[in-house]
């Protein structure tokens, strides 16, 4: 176990180097403006631009740069560590406002990950048991809503209803923890289920799969045969099996939302890094996006790697090979 | 555990199983599949059955019926199947669970795919027991290791701790047979038990299965579709085709006084070493027949070699010969012994 662990974090590091490779060779390398004019500010002199360049670092060489580059994130820059370098909008760190921002996507995402786990599982099971029954039927059709339902029109649909007519929700924004445990609930219950309901679809419909097949696996009736009861073939044997599969996707699609989850945060106005994003790429803050690449691609090699390690504990057949 | 020891023995004499008259239909999109058909048979104490056909045959249905396995919820069943005094068809599903398991055990063709693949081995043999006994996990898991070592496993209390993965097919079959072996049934059933595994390892497991029947004092009844390798462990034997029993007696009767023509072709497409080169094995000519439509009369009649006209208007009904040798063909018991004598003989 200890090296099959080792052995998967030589390939999150290798994954993390290459990722840090490609993010600089895109903004760097080919970005659409100088970069030293634009953190120059408006009608810079000659002189500045140079100066500016220097200041940066962009008058090394291209592989010095990079060097810099994964220097500051590894090592830290004078704004403490891991680096995020300045912005050039603000010109002030990135460091506590992305650090800020990533911490209420984390809770978007977390909260809506708890939230379509659960729905996944429970509409999965009750599918896969009801087969070609009614309860079938009705989940499959919300598996097929869920999945067909684009976020920004039910995101603005559930703010219609429960915020502007039924006034049941404090609104958008965000709220925090700390101001209040009932308004942070409230703040985030909508983007948490709105975020939720496509992946819940998207699991219902893996879960009732992968129990039916179960269900036709010779050591389900190897179970039966041993006389257990049908709640324990189910839930301990059916269910152990088919959820192995629901961790390894789990694992990628919460790292992918730790990245930031553009249209759920844009909707309900979460300043999360989904929305820093994309006002850094109308700024043309390249710093920025560049810290949000290499933090979301991180995200979701640790993720996977949680998730694999998770899978290994599931599933004894993969320790060993 | 003095349980498993103190036996009820007050129905000596009758038989441990009897199935009369048992019907198993599954209702389809294409019509009724006519799995079992009317099938009668009995197995007493310390009794090894055998029960040979090919797949399709009904052969592996009567007994997960028997076993509970297949219940009135899958298909529409007829009959009675007697086990210890009670007719098991008219169980209810929690009573069934607690026979299913701890009074009859089953083991399962392929050992490849009858173990959960995430469980330890001895859990799963543990889990038989907690599921009918009021017991300690530990003392579940001591029962495990102590059977893994009686069918012949190494090291059992280190095998008890191994994925089934780590086993190999004949290893895994061994923990087949000590799950259902645990709690000490009255009955255990093999289905195809050595069909998934090699020719060495058959031997070993048939003769595991001898040797466990006497020391636990149970009956068996190994179902297979190849006569030869049950032949010599079985006390009887039974021959099903689309559902019906076509003969039934012991080894001898089938091998040397075989009167069904099915029983002929069986014995007539088994491989023999001391057969010349140039002798060629006999296939059964056709197909097994759909089990929806059924061919009306002997079942077997397109295919058989001696047909008659009556053949395909009427089932023919199961004739004692002598002892508990029985047929059911319309040919006359004369005209069997001749073709038997003359044909059946020269080429096995």
């Amino acid at each position: 176990m200890a090296r099959y662990i080792a052995r998967r974090l030589m390939w999150v590091l290798l994954v993390v180097i290459l990722v840090t490779f490609l993010t600089f060779l895109i903004f760097f390398v080919i970005p659409p403006v100088d970069p030293a004019i634009l953190f120059a500010g408006r009608a810079p002199s000659e002189r500045l631009i140079e100066e500016v360049r220097q200041s940066l670092g962009l008058d090394h060489s291209f592989w010095v740069q990079y060097g810099l580059f994964v220097k500051r994130i590894f090592l830290g820059d004078e704004y403490g560590w891991p680096g995020f370098g300045l912005s050039f909008v603000t010109r002030s760190p990135i460091r506590e406002n992305f650090l800020e921002r990533a911490f209420v996507t984390m809770q978007l995402a977390i909260g809506a990950a708890v939230v379509w786990l659960i729905l996944g599982v429970l509409i999965g099971l009750t599918s896969a048991l009801k087969r070609g029954r009614w309860q079938d039927r009705a989940s499959m059709g919300f598996a097929l809503f869920g999945v067909s339902a684009p976020v920004f029109w039910l995101g603005l649909m559930a703010l219609y209803i429960f915020w502007e007519k039924l006034h049941w929700l404090p609104g958008t924004g965000y709220s925090s923890f700390s101001e209040g445990v009932g308004q942070w609930f409230l703040h985030f219950l909508l983007p948490w289920v709105v975020l939720a309901l496509l992946f819940a679809a998207f699991y219902a419909r893996m879960v009732r799969g992968s129990l039916l097949e179960a269900f036709g696996q010779d050591w389900i009736r190897t179970a039966r045969a041993k006389g257990l009861s049908e709640r324990k073939v189910v839930y301990k044997h059916a269910l152990r099996a088919s959820l192995t599969p629901v961790v390894s996707l789990f694992g990628a699609d919460l790292g992918t939302l730790l990245g930031g989850a553009i249209i759920t945060e844009t909707v309900f106005n979460l300043p999360g890094l989904g929305t820093y994003v994309v006002r850094s790429v109308q700024n043309g803050d390249l710093p920025v996006i560049m810290d949000v690449v290499v933090f979301a691609s991180l995200a979701v090699a640790v993720m996977s790697l949680v998730a694999d390690i998770l899978y290994a504990y599931l599933d004894p057949r993969v320790r060993y090979s | 555990m003095t349980h498993r020891f103190s036996r009820d023995d007050s129905n000596n004499g009758k038989p441990l199983l009897e199935v009369r008259d048992l019907k198993v239909q599954f209702p389809t999109p294409d019509g009724l599949v006519k799995a079992v058909d009317g099938v009668s048979f009995k197995i007493h104490r310390g009794e090894t059955l055998g029960v040979v056909g090919e797949s399709g045959s009904g052969k592996s249905v009567t007994f997960l019926t028997v076993m509970g396995l297949i219940s009135s919820r899958d298909a529409h069943l007829e009959g009675e199947v007697m086990f210890k005094g009670r007719d098991l068809l008219k169980l209810p599903e929690v009573e069934m669970r607690h026979i299913r398991g701890k009074e009859m055990g089953m083991v399962f063709q392929d050992p490849m795919t009858s173990l959960h693949p995430m469980y330890r081995v001895g859990y799963q043999i543990a889990e038989a027991v907690l599921a009918h006994e009021a017991t300690s996990k530990k003392a579940a898991w001591g029962l495990a290791v102590d059977l893994l070592g009686r069918v012949g496993i190494p090291k059992p209390a280190e095998a008890a701790r191994r994925y089934p993965h780590e086993f190999s097919g004949g290893m895994r079959q061994r923990a087949m047979i000590a799950m259902s072996l645990v709690l000490n049934p009255d009955l255990l059933i093999a289905d195809e038990p050595t069909t998934a595994l090699d020719v060495t390892v058959q031997a070993q497991i048939l003769d595991l299965i001898d040797r466990l029947k006497t020391e636990f004092n149970a009956a068996v009844a190994i179902i297979t579709h190849d006569l030869g390798v049950v032949a010599e462990h079985c006390e009887r034997i039974q021959v099903m085709y689309a559902g019906r029993v076509t003969e039934t007696g012991t080894g001898d009767d089938l091998f040397y006084r075989g009167h069904h023509p099915y029983t002929w072709g069986l014995l007539q497409s088994i491989p023999r070493l001391d057969a010349g080169q140039t002798q060629r094995l006999l296939p059964i000519k056709g197909l097994p027949p759909s089990l929806i439509f059924v061919p009306p009369g002997c079942a077997f009649h397109p295919r058989c070699p001696y047909v008659m006209d009556v053949c395909r208007t009427e089932i023919p009904t199961m004739r004692l010969e002598e002892g508990e040798h029985a047929a059911a063909c319309h040919l006359s018991s004369e005209e069997q012994q001749r073709i038997f004598t003359e044909k059946v003989l020269q080429q096995t």
